[in-house]
């Protein structure tokens, strides 16, 4: 395990809130484009 | 061969679509093996362990201002040559773009509470870039709005460029109101105080990591709004008959 | 060009209290201000040059959504667009008589406002000249946001989302040469960026506004 010393907090929090708000923001955009997909296959298989 | 064929969608879903999971892969390559190996540098003597926080905030400050730069481009392409992909390539963009001002405001707010021993300070480089979000929200929230899809890109296209030049105003604006707190530019040439390179490979690493992750997402949301594009046209096109 | 600015002003006046209901905003929010920081004046004379700026840019605000949205919804932007005055012409005309009827009872009434918060005699004029110098460029960019906005229902808060950051050039620059003429410094450099900001804003943004209202009329 890595020292991290009296800044750990710091460094953790700085390190798990951009994390999540990158992985948040990387959920939306697959699961955005997943239903974009699925829809328009749905469409194109009826019509 | 020209840049312009890529303005039809269905060869830019294509190519996008063959490159993508490259793009992808090596955007999650460089930026956790530049986020891994920045975790693993030694402590600076006067920030201790807290200048690992400097591979996620450069790199996302630095994303921040590109996107912007990219999205003026696209604005403008869209604007004088009317290419539908240009307009949604921005639009794509923009919430990356607030993302990444986040994180760089974030990641500056969790650093300077044991540094500067604040969480927040009126300082011109913080300011400037709260306001660039505030430039990102407006925008988004322009899209959203506009219902007709190609008054909605010619909307924020103006926004865009309008706004560009006064993020740029307001930049300078507050250098003036303001004396800074924040150091100057981490990677800069002539800097005297240069990085060591223990930090500065790694740091390279993640730059060029979140670039590619800026470009994986942007094709990846420029496609689902082309898919939506066309759903929509379908839907219209049975409606009609 | 002249009579579609007496026209607006004509309206404005008879659509009730164009003229005073900014300023009348402007006196509730100076007013309110010593009940929020509390009367003593060694608190309200350093923020009273900001608080000054900020109820102009709020009062300003409060009545741009008036400046297209009536003519859309009647058709004569419509007309406008169609008739030989060019649109950028037409924006700038209206922008004009947006500031008649806020921005100049709003300076005009200023010097009362800054006494109730305050603000040193030596002040007023720094305070007077850079709110003259000032409210055009607010008035224009406001043009340029509800051009924007115009076909938009929900159009009102999109609107402040969209040009309070456009405001924000304007208001450093205004409120440091308040700060300076308060302080007896050098308040030349800021009405320099002040006036070239204005003069800046005039000459591009018109168009800019021209240009997003003949995508709402489409």
């Amino acid at each position: 395990m890595i020292e991290l010393g009296k800044y750990a907090g710091a460094v953790l929090g700085a390190y798990g809130l951009s994390l999540a708000v990158l992985g948040g923001l990387i959920w939306q955009t697959l699961a955005a484009n997943l239903r974009a997909r699925r829809d328009l296959e749905r469409q194109e298989n009826r019509g | 061969m020209s840049i312009w064929e890529y303005a039809n969608p269905v060869k830019f879903m294509r190519t996008s679509g063959a490159i993508l999971p490259w793009i992808g892969a090596g955007a999650a390559v460089c930026t956790v093996t530049g986020l891994a190996w920045g975790f693993l540098t030694p402590d600076d003597y006067r920030q201790g362990s807290t200048v690992k926080i400097v591979f996620l905030h450069v790199p996302a400050a630095m994303m921040a201002i590109n996107i912007w730069v990219m999205m003026l481009a696209a604005s403008l392409i869209w604007l004088i040559r009317r290419h539908h992909v240009s307009a949604l390539a921005a639009k794509a963009a923009a919430p990356i773009g607030a993302v990444m001002t986040l994180i760089g405001l974030i990641t500056g707010a969790v650093w300077g509470q044991p540094m500067w021993g604040t969480w927040w300070e009126w300082d011109p480089r913080l300011t400037s870039f709260l306001i660039l979000l505030l430039f990102y929200i407006g925008y988004i929230a322009l899209w959203s709005a506009v219902e007709d899809p190609d008054s909605a890109a010619d909307l924020t296209a103006v926004l865009c460029l309008v706004g560009s030049v006064f993020a740029l105003l307001s930049r300078y604006a507050v250098l003036f109101w303001n004396q800074g707190l924040h150091q100057g530019a981490s990677l800069s040439v002539q800097s005297g105080e240069r990085m060591s390179a223990v930090y500065r490979y790694p740091l390279y690493l993640t730059m060029l990591g979140f670039g590619l992750l800026f470009l994986a997402l942007m094709l990846v949301r420029t496609r689902t709004e082309i898919r939506r594009r066309r759903l929509a046209a379908l839907q219209a096109r049975e409606l009609r008959a | 060009m002249i009579a579609l600015l007496r026209r607006d002003l004509r309206l404005a006046v008879r659509a009730g209290g164009g003229f005073g209901l900014g300023v009348a905003f402007f006196l509730i929010l100076c007013s309110l201000v010593p009940f929020g920081v509390g009367p003593d004046s060694g608190a309200l004379q350093p923020i009273a040059p900001g608080i000054l700026w900020l109820g102009a840019l709020l009062a300003c605000l409060l009545s741009l959504d008036r400046i297209f949205a009536l003519d859309h919804e009647d058709g004569s932007l419509d007309l406008l667009a169609t008739s030989p005055l060019p649109l950028e012409g037409a924006v700038a005309i209206k922008a004009l008589a947006h500031w008649i009827t806020t921005g100049l009872p709003l300076i005009v009434a200023a010097p009362l406002f800054g006494i109730l918060l305050h603000l040193p005699a030596g002040a007023i004029p720094s305070l007077l000249v850079s709110l003259l110098v000032g409210t055009p460029a607010l008035s224009m960019l406001g043009a340029f946001g509800a051009a924007v906005t115009v076909g938009l229902r929900r159009g009102g808060l999109l609107l402040s989302l969209l040009v309070l950051p456009l405001y924000i050039p304007t208001l450093i620059f205004g409120t440091e040469m308040i700060r300076r003429g308060q302080q007896g410094g050098d308040a030349a450099t800021p009405l320099l960026f002040l006036a070239g900001i204005t003069a800046g804003v005039l000459a591009v943004i018109p168009f800019a506004a021209a240009a997003a209202l003949r995508v709402n009329l489409r």
